[in-house]
């Protein structure tokens, strides 16, 4: 495997596994947690290393996972105690736990790989170097299969949880009743988040963790409308975002993991502007169309109001419609125009009168469709 | 060797006031506002605008820095109300996707520029974790002048931010510009941010917008004395956390700062008068050492049932003597529940339970009841 | 500078006002003339649209069609005409301030830009709280205040405004009875002296006693006038008892 390959995989495997358990924060609403944990879990990882003295014990990752819950409690705890919003509590807690990491790295391991810079950026580009050895034979990067495994954990979980953790996420009350324990769901899923991102720490940093966990759900969750497929569709975006990143990255000579994230910008504002439905073009399009409707709409009730009243003489007056319905004129015109057009409004001399079908149209604008 | 050492302290402890100050004030109306995370993805989403303000004038002087990172900031506030406006992504999804698409992208531009040429992007590094070591002069009174700028323009339309925050419908009723207002108060927390990159950096400017805040809402009830405070424990963090900073080796400036407000953060929670967690467990101690106003309390809390849709429905001091023991001196322990917000006297000298009180009352009806507390 | 709009038959005027929040109407052509100086309530079913008439007479939102005057002048030139008491329930109440300067700041539009309240707005601000019966209040945070305290501090605001015409937003939802007697007091009180007053209400027994006009809203204006002529059963049926008006067509399920 050439390394630029490896890299690939790499990124695509971390992308993956970030984007399932992420698809899950976008929905409960607590999708900044991922930005918490990846940075609180700093401390956690730290001390592993210098009870260990070794990087690549596993060690580290399940004391990352206990920081990452810890953090999850810490915060809730300083919530429910009412003296902190919810957000401020997030926003409290981690920046303090980063920062105990931030020192001990400085006090007690400052020449080690275990650098700040990496902390937060990773460094993709040198994970071919740490190759996986077993045996004497090399087996591809360590990252690789560090990933893959909490990758293959990650699905794992998802299929063993499925009913509990799709509950628990669309319909919490429910799921309550149901019985199914919110706070264990709640804390397998932190556990998950956690782990993910202590494997996904070394190779593309905390932050790029957070832009893969967020933004490649988001998307998805733009283009579908249900749950399962915006989970297949959330890595689907995630992978991509992982092989264009690596391919801009490649072609520029820079970042790595600055590339993908920037990538899941890009395919997010694409989702953002051009989804089938969601998208800003489309909604364009159908405000479009839907305004000249409601126009019509608005006229044809209009002149039910107010036709064979004493006001109509006034009211249906095509020259004075426009004042009050405080339309502008052009639009006034463009309106009675499609109206006439649809056949829903006759005109007789300077009077609009709804025709039958316009009458119908009116009344079921106001009230409905009649049942029965 | 020993002047000069000072003369840096000095700067960083000068700097790290100004930023303490306007975080610390900026930080108050975020946090009543709700938009403490906001803070966060302003941070972070600052960093290309710093490497591209680099890399288009080839200047490293800090306005122009800030500038770009103010500028950047600012895209990222809007970039996060476009989404939230026209899309179904939720707020916290828009602020991470803007806060870690905004960073990478300026990881990007720092990487690219470290091609170039080692000097150049070194600098633009310790914007990343900060380096409060590194402030010069021109830095601390660009940062000066900021600072107050921001802090003299909240004080003049200070009225009309805190009827912003408080009920922004009732302040667009009276006439009051709310989209413009809005913004300039999003323009001020952004000002605040930008100056304080260079010392704490991207990473852990929001703890300098959240902590202080969160501390002096503790201690004050009120907006004008929560701010002051607030500034206040603003400006002893960032003095404290450099002086430790220097005085002790290999302790990075951004991070000791931070702790030292998580420091304060925690003890203002715990000692905080009336509502702090010392305090109330001391009230509950003391109402459980205090024989006579339990009881009192609790049949104040009673007779409160009978009027569900009454809270401030009183009732007279003979009826509670009934209830209780004839040795009991209701009258001194009705005074002593309502020094202590407990109860509250009603029209006609009758009295009735605060909603502290029925709280109270609550918490130790379900202890005793043996659900914990 | 107050005109001497009291002279004026209609406080306001409402002529085909179409409202729609994601081009989906909420409120259609409705027509609707409030007399100078009645208590008028505003009842329908939830999602009818009342708070969002409140609202485009508060000129908070604007219509899609249609206009609304107030004493037969434009809407944009009417700021300081109408006092606004919103639902309670729209304000976080954890926000570190007492009940004088929530009051106060009713006065806000009337001090101006940059200058502070003085002694004067002080004095404004303590009568509207004696008013409300809450003077012993006055420096309570309202963190502490119950659901009847937070309600009168809300009126006071407004009545510190002394404006000609006040619109309440379920004033009485989740009140307790002596509350509801003391904020109808100020409201006839209000009355007397020649206010305009508005209220969209949720309480159909209480309206033939606390107002004097009604208007039945569901997404149109079923009919509107003096509670005597208007408020029948057969009015009060095709208001609540038919579907909430909703634009079948268009197949947007939420709003």
């Amino acid at each position: 495997m050439t390394p630029e390959l490896q890299i690939v995989l790499i990124a695509v495997v971390t992308a993956v596994a970030a984007a399932l358990p992420g698809t899950y924060l976008v929905l409960r609403r607590t999708a900044l947690v991922s930005d918490a944990i990846s940075h609180a879990i700093l401390p956690g990882i730290v001390v592993a290393f210098l009870l260990t003295h070794d990087l690549n014990s596993p060690i580290l990752l399940v004391a990352a996972a206990a920081t990452g819950v810890l953090t999850v409690f810490l915060i809730e705890a300083l919530f429910r105690s009412r003296l902190v919003p919810e957000d401020a509590s997030i926003g409290l807690v981690f920046p303090a736990l980063f920062s105990i990491g931030v020192i001990l790295i400085s006090r007690y391991a400052g020449d080690v790989h275990l650098d700040t810079d990496s902390v937060l950026l990773g460094e993709l580009a040198l994970a071919p170097f740490d190759q996986m050895v077993i045996g004497g034979v090399e087996m591809g990067p360590r990252a690789l299969w560090t990933m893959g495994v909490i990758l293959v954990l990650n699905l794992v979980m998802i299929a063993l949880a499925w009913k509990e953790l799709k509950l628990a996420t669309v319909d919490p009350g429910l799921a309550a009743l149901l019985g199914f324990s919110p706070v264990a769901i709640h804390y397998s899923l932190m556990a998950m988040v956690s782990i993910t991102a202590v494997g996904a720490f070394d190779a593309v940093g905390s932050i790029l963790v957070v832009a893969l966990m967020i933004a490649p759900p988001a998307t998805a969750y733009l283009l579908v409308d249900r749950f399962a497929p915006m989970l297949w569709v959330g890595a689907a975006v995630a992978a991509a975002c992982a092989i264009l990143g690596f391919a801009i990255a490649y072609a520029l000579d820079v970042s790595i993991a600055g590339s993908m994230a920037a990538m899941c910008g890009v395919l997010f504002t694409a989702a953002l502007l051009l989804a089938p439905r969601r998208g800003l073009v489309a909604q364009a399009r159908r405000r479009n169309s839907q305004r000249l409707d409601l126009g019509v709409r608005m006229l044809l009730v209009h002149l039910l109001h107010h036709q064979e009243t004493e006001a109509e003489i006034e009211e249906c007056r095509v020259p004075s419609l426009h004042r009050h319905l405080q339309w502008a004129e052009s639009r006034t015109r463009q309106v009675v125009r499609e109206a006439e057009q649809r056949d829903l409004v006759s005109r007789v001399g300077d009077l609009l009168n709804a025709t039958a079908e316009g009458k119908r149209l009116a009344e079921v604008a106001i009230v409905g469709e009649p049942t029965g | 060797m020993d002047l000069f050492g000072d003369y840096t302290l000095r700067l960083v402890a000068l700097g790290s006031a100004v930023l303490g100050a306007t975080s610390g004030a900026l930080g108050s109306f975020a946090y009543l506002r709700r938009q403490s995370l906001l803070g966060d993805a302003v941070s972070h989403a600052a960093l290309p605008g710093i490497v591209l303000a680099f890399m288009l004038t080839g200047s490293k002087v800090p306005l122009v820095l800030m500038l770009g990172a103010g500028l950047a900031g600012w895209i990222g506030t809007l970039a996060v109300q476009l989404v939230v406006r026209r899309s179904r992504v939720p707020y916290d999804s828009a602020l991470g996707i803007v806060l870690a698409v905004f960073f990478g992208i300026g990881l990007v531009l720092l990487t690219h520029l470290q091609k170039q040429s080692n000097a150049a992007q070194a600098g633009l590094e310790s914007f990343l974790f900060g380096q409060a070591a590194s402030l010069l002069r021109r830095d601390v009174v660009t940062m000066a002048v900021l600072g107050t700028a921001a802090l003299v323009i909240l004080v003049l339309l200070w009225k009309e931010f805190k009827l912003l925050s408080f009920d922004p419908d009732f302040a667009a009723s009276v006439g009051l510009p709310v989209r413009r207002l809005d913004g300039l108060l999003t323009l001020l927390l952004v000002v605040a941010i930008v100056i304080g990159l260079q010392t704490v950096g991207v990473v852990l400017m929001s703890a300098m917008i959240v902590a202080p805040a969160a501390a002096a809402r503790q201690w004050s009830q009120r907006l004008a004395p929560m701010v002051v405070i607030a500034a206040a424990v603003g400006i002893f963090s960032g003095v404290a956390g450099s002086l430790f900073s220097s005085l002790i080796p290999r302790l990075p400036t951004g991070p000791t700062i931070v702790l030292v407000l998580s420091a304060i953060v925690v003890v203002s929670l715990f000692l905080a008068p009336h509502r702090g967690l010392l305090w109330r467990s001391l009230r509950r101690g003391a109402l459980r050492a205090a024989p006579d106003l339990d009881p009192v309390l609790m049949h104040l809390y009673a007779l409160s049932h009978q009027h569900p849709d009454d809270p401030e429905h009183g009732h007279s001091v003979a009826v509670i003597r009934t209830m209780s023991p004839p040795e009991t001196n209701v009258d001194a322990a009705l005074e002593r529940l309502a020094d202590r917000g407990l109860a509250q006297r009603t029209a006609g000298g009758s009295w009735a339970p605060t909603p502290i009180g029925r709280r109270e009352a609550r918490r130790i009806h379900d202890r005793e009841a043996g659900e914990g507390p | 500078m107050k005109m001497n709009d009291a002279n004026y038959a209609w406080a306001i005027e409402v002529e085909d006002l179409t409202v729609a929040y994601a081009d989906q109407p909420v409120l259609w052509d409705i027509d609707l003339q409030v007399p100078t100086g009645v208590k008028m309530a505003i009842i329908g079913p939830n999602g009818a649209g009342k708070s969002t008439l409140v609202k485009a007479a508060m000129g908070l939102v604007k219509p899609v069609a249609g206009e609304v005057r107030i004493f037969g002048r434009s809407r944009d030139g009417a700021e300081g005409q109408i006092a606004y008491v919103p639902q309670r329930s729209t304000l976080s109440w954890d926000f570190p301030t007492d009940v004088i300067d929530v009051v106060t700041m009713g006065t806000y539009g009337r001090v101006g830009w940059i200058r502070r309240s003085g002694t004067a707005e002080k004095m404004q601000a303590e009568a509207a709280l004696e008013q409300v019966g809450m003077t012993d209040f006055a420096r309570r945070p309202i963190a502490e205040l119950s659901g009847g305290q937070q309600q009168r501090v809300l009126l006071a605001r407004a009545l510190v405004q002394d404006a000609p015409i006040y619109m309440l937003d379920e004033p009485f939802q989740g009140v307790d009875a002596p509350t509801e007697r003391a904020i109808i007091e100020v409201l006839n009180d209000l009355a007397h002296a020649g206010k305009t007053i508005i209220v969209v209400h949720h309480d159909l027994q209480t309206i033939p006693e606390y107002f004097d006009a009604v208007l039945l809203l569901n997404v149109r204006a079923i009919v509107s006038g003096p509670v005597s002529e208007v408020f029948t059963e057969e009015n009060l049926r095709l208001t609540f008892g038919g579907r909430v008006g909703v634009l079948a067509a268009s197949g947007a399920g939420e709003v």
